[in-house]
């Protein structure tokens, strides 16, 4: 039996191999220290970046959108609160019962009801999910008062876009409406605001053409979150800048007004002042509540919408295109009289005209008789003009009627303008292939043809012959944000003033001689006259049978077939201020339709005008919310 | 300094045992495992439940048990190695038949009142069975062939157990330790050039063998970017975590990668990354230093032992809790792959506390009996 002993070869061998051992563990406890002084000291700023980035989330807050207000500071768009019930699935024991007790108060309708457990599947259980909206105050009462049986359930409010004048100024204001996936990829650079749930954009007239505008700057919280996403703590808040306020050039009591009178038509009108280009006027008839839009609109409303035969959605001031008819005459005598056609040059009406064998009617089958100028346009005889047209040619006309702004766009300030057609020659071999027939000079020479304008076009030229001769624009628009914007230019056309004062005694013999095609819808008090043009743009051909049997009347047909009513003026004749153009589709005819429309327009446009409230001074692009 | 004869000419009585105790070893202990408790207290947000309180009671017990431990007699221990080495592998064989899955693997037993981890049962046996066999052993036989055949078996059976469970971790651990003895023993080295060998050769049939998990951990590991939500979450967050404590940390309670829950597991495998964070590089140096502490003492008992048994235990012991530490801290800098190993006195866990209190009992019933000069005898088994 052998001692083992500290000297014995089986101990060296030990304490040997012990020694690297602990050698080998000194080195590897060298190269932790070595990672932890990697780690926590040469990358310890980049690391506690990360863990910052892990902790904090910025959570963008929406800016309050600006408003708008008209002229005079009536507000035209705002925001309102949306009084709502958000539920946070995880203090509901029992959502589907919470919701039953809900209904009871708010009504959940089946579909409601699976959208709601959709998004409360797939949010975080802590996360508030809406699910009633827009209830009334004594909704809202009831569940704040019935929060303890409705676990889990907690009255919130939001703000909503709210149109006050929703049908009067759809087509002008516009609406807001969720971001689209297309909308958020032209975002040109990074928008996170508009990622943020429930955040609306402008997608219509001047909500959307001023959008970045009325946005505002977003804030932002900063706040602790756990690695679910749980808000722990909110550490910074920075409020972020309302949107800038917009003032329209709009007066909403010459809007309300125009709408009421127009509410039963398919119509547009627009009203200028002449010198300025201020639209105060802007309708389009009949419209939509955007109100509904920007809640989200049903299947069913959609459908009633874009099916309605006077097409609610067509914004027809701007997009609405139709041959001016007789309004136009004005131009063919602007242009026949730069062509050195005296204004005494008569012409004899028999309600014929004839071109090689073709034959061109007069409105009056049995004539005029001799008529100048002066009595062409009061009477809007089509055989005076048949004969202008062809002693002027065609392009002649259209220079005039490109002067006066036909034919063109003016980068109004909500977008959908159309151009309209101004025929010439060239155009139509650039267009059709076909030579210019003579005939078709005859035709545009009264404002039918190829001939396409919109309302807002004919209010341009209107503005333009009455204003002494300077390319006015219409805008829409005072100030952004409290800045006053600078009035556009309105240069001095080329265009002899003696020549406007014909024709502007021509449109007064329409409305204040007897015998004119408006006398019927003048304006009787004094010094408020207005001096106009009618039009009835013809929609349909009449056939030679037709004829010789006697035109249809207008009522007699069905409505998409009757002629379109069109009536231009301004006011008052003595020393003009407004313009107007009124459009009212399948109307008849513009003397029996738009001018009793149109003067009693241009009649509360002036009679506004003299109790004209305190001109508003925007406030600057601070807000109170 | 020391009176030799008291020890060697007759045997020491209780007294003389608590009084060699070394109490400020059991001190540095307490005061690890405190860095621990604090951790624990730490998490639950400033309170003591659910894991300090719990933690600091299986300290005590862990105490008491390592205080009984190093009173037996050394030679009891060594009597009683391969009856316990017995009883270890039996239950490790029942885990596989009757245990059941703990985070989604086998390797408790539940015996009614407690959860058993046999394989931390077997940590410490394959070190008694281990230290006991090469005990009886000359340095000239150890390195031969036919002496080899038990040792070598001692080790792979549980081995071959473990990894069935599967518990790589514990499976690494055990073959490691038990290869360490092997060394310290004495084998020659041209058996580890040889294993070493072997083991690269049979790296592509473990690599084969491996479950999706394990095979996605080290793809992890070697490339935590590659999943940065998915399988590499738990590396980038306790590198971060890490990484943000700076120099001297957030402050105690004040980890935010920690308490905000980016950190995971953090009360067990990632709580040295936790620590990091809140006491910084200077926390964490300091619990390296402690640790250190206790392997440089573990190391001298070994090396003043008088007997083989006792110092191959000794050496075992520490070298396991050496692995412990190392394994776990590398593992959360990011050094290693995700094994479920656990920081030892720190991690919170019952079994791993008390199995590793019961082998410093080991440790210290060595330093107490190191004047014994047992007989190298050959009774193998008794």
């Amino acid at each position: 039996m052998q001692i083992d002993g500290r000297d014995s070869s089986r101990y060296q061998t030990f304490t040997r191999r012990t020694l690297v051992l602990g050698g080998a563990q000194a080195a590897a406890f060298v190269v932790l220290a070595g990672r932890m002084y990697y780690l926590q000291i040469l990358k310890s700023d980049e690391y506690q970046m990360l863990a910052e980035e892990n902790r904090i989330n910025v959570r963008l807050l929406a800016p309050l959108r600006g408003r708008i207000v008209d002229r005079y500071g009536s507000v035209l768009a705002s925001n309102r609160q949306n009084y709502r019930a958000v539920l946070v699935a995880e203090q509901t024991p029992n959502i589907g019962e919470t919701l039953d007790r809900l209904s009871r108060i708010v009504a959940i309708t089946p579909f409601d009801r699976k959208k709601i457990m959709r998004d409360i599947d797939r949010s975080p259980r802590f996360m508030p999910v809406t699910v009633a909206e827009d209830l009334t105050w004594e909704q809202f009462a009831q569940l704040n008062i019935n929060e303890p049986d409705l676990a889990g359930v907690q009255p919130d409010v939001g703000e909503t876009r709210y149109y006050p004048y929703a049908m009067e100024l759809a087509h002008v204001v516009g609406y807001v409406g969720p971001v689209s996936d297309k909308e958020m990829e032209d975002a040109d650079d990074e928008q996170p605001l508009l990622k943020l749930p429930g955040f609306r954009i402008g997608k219509s007239g001047i909500e959307k053409t001023f959008d970045q505008d009325l946005r505002g700057i977003a804030g932002a919280t900063h706040v602790e979150v756990n690695a679910y996403g749980r808000v722990i703590r909110e550490l910074s808040k920075d409020q972020g800048k309302p949107g800038a306020e917009i003032v329209l050039t709009l007066d909403m009591e010459i809007q309300k007004f125009a709408c009421e009178r127009l509410k039963e038509e398919s119509a547009s009108a627009v009203v200028m002042d002449i010198h300025s280009g201020d639209i105060l006027s802007f309708v389009s008839t009949p419209a939509f509540d955007p109100n509904e839009f920007n809640m989200g609109l049903s299947q069913d409303q959609w459908k009633m919408l874009v099916d309605n035969p006077y097409k609610p959605l067509t914004n027809k001031a701007i997009a609405g295109l139709y041959p001016p008819g007789s309004t136009f005459k004005t131009m063919t005598a602007i242009a026949a009289l730069e062509a050195g056609v005296d204004p005494n040059h008569t012409v004899g009406c028999n309600g014929k005209y004839a071109l090689g064998n073709h034959l061109f009617h007069c409105w009056k089958k049995e004539g005029h008789g001799a008529m100048n100028m002066h009595d062409g346009l009061k009477h809007s005889c089509d055989v005076y003009f048949y004969d202008l047209a062809k002693r002027i040619g065609i392009d002649a006309i259209e220079k005039v009627a490109k002067r006066f702004g036909l034919g063109e766009t003016y980068d109004l300030e909500i977008p959908g303008e159309k151009k309209g057609i101004v025929p010439s020659r060239d155009w139509k071999r650039a267009t059709t292939g076909v030579s210019w027939q003579q005939g078709e000079t005859l035709i545009t020479g009264i404002g039918q043809g190829f001939l396409l304008t919109s309302p807002l076009q004919l209010a341009v030229m209107a503005s333009r012959l009455a204003n002494g001769g300077y390319a006015v624009k219409p805008r829409l628009t005072r100030a952004v944000g409290g800045q006053l914007l600078p009035k556009p230019e309105a240069p001095k056309m080329e265009v002899d003033p003696e020549h406007l004062k014909i024709v502007q005694g021509g449109m007064n013999g329409v409305s204040n001689e007897p015998g004119g095609t408006a006398y019927r819808a003048r304006i009787t008090e004094v010094g408020m006259e207005l001096a106009g043009k009618t039009g009835s743009a013809q929609v349909r051909r009449i056939s030679m049978a037709e004829r010789d049997s006697g035109v249809r009347k207008n009522d007699t047909l069905e409505w998409r077939l009757r002629d379109h009513a069109l009536f231009i003026c301004f006011a008052p004749v003595a020393e003009p201020k407004y313009a107007m153009a009124l459009v009212i589709e399948h109307g008849g005819s513009g003397s029996g339709a738009a001018a009793p429309a149109a003067r009693d327009i241009m009649l509360e446009v002036q009679k506004r005008n003299l109790a004209r409230p305190q001109a508003y001074v925007p406030r600057g692009d601070v807000e109170e919310a | 300094m020391l009176d030799l004869r008291r020890f060697t000419g007759r045997e020491m009585r209780i007294s003389d045992k608590l009084m060699e105790f070394n109490w400020g070893f059991l001190l540095l202990l307490a005061v690890i495992s405190s860095m621990g408790f604090a951790m624990l207290y730490s998490v639950a947000d400033g309170s003591f439940s659910p894991w300090a309180l719990k933690q600091m009671i299986r300290f005590v017990l862990g105490a008491g048990i390592m205080v009984v431990v190093a009173l037996i007699d050394l030679r009891l221990w060594m009597r009683i190695s391969y009856p316990l080495y017995a009883i270890a592998l039996v239950l490790v064989t029942a885990v596989d038949i009757v245990g059941f899955k703990g985070m989604g693997a086998q390797r408790w037993l539940n015996l009614g009142i407690i959860q058993l981890q046999p394989s931390e049962i077997m940590k410490v046996a394959i070190l008694l069975a281990l230290a006991r066999y090469f005990h009886g052993l000359t340095l000239e036989e150890v390195s031969r062939v036919k002496n080899l055949i038990v040792p070598l078996l001692i080790v792979v059976v549980p081995v071959g157990l473990v990894v069935k469970q599967p518990d790589l971790g514990t499976a690494i651990l055990l073959t490691v330790s038990g290869g360490v003895l092997f060394f310290a023993a004495g084998l020659a080295w041209r058996y580890f050039i040889l294993g070493g060998l072997a083991v690269l050769a049979a790296i592509p049939i473990i690599w084969d063998r491996l479950h999706d998990y394990q095979r996605n951990r080290v793809f992890t590991f070697l490339d935590p970017e590659r999943d940065p939500l998915g399988a590499g979450y738990h590396i980038l967050q306790s590198k971060i975590a890490l990484g943000s404590g700076g120099v001297f940390g957030k402050g105690f309670m004040a980890g935010t990668q920690a308490h905000l829950n980016f950190l995971p597991e953090k009360q067990t495998d990632f709580i040295f990354t936790m620590l990091c964070e809140e006491l910084g590089f200077v926390g964490g140096l300091t619990l390296l230093a402690f640790y250190s502490v206790v392997l440089i003492y573990s190391f001298s008992v070994a090396v003043q032992c008088r007997n083989q048994f006792g110092r191959l235990l000794a050496l075992g012991v520490s070298v396991s809790f050496f692995f412990y530490v190392f394994i776990n801290s590398a593992m959360v800098m990011g050094l290693l792959p995700v094994v479920g190993v656990p920081l030892p006195l720190v991690s919170y866990g019952g079994t791993a506390m008390l199995s590793l209190m019961f082998a410093f009992g080991l440790l210290m019933s060595v330093y107490i009996h190191r004047n014994l000069e047992i007989a190298r005898g050959n009774n193998a088994f008794w």
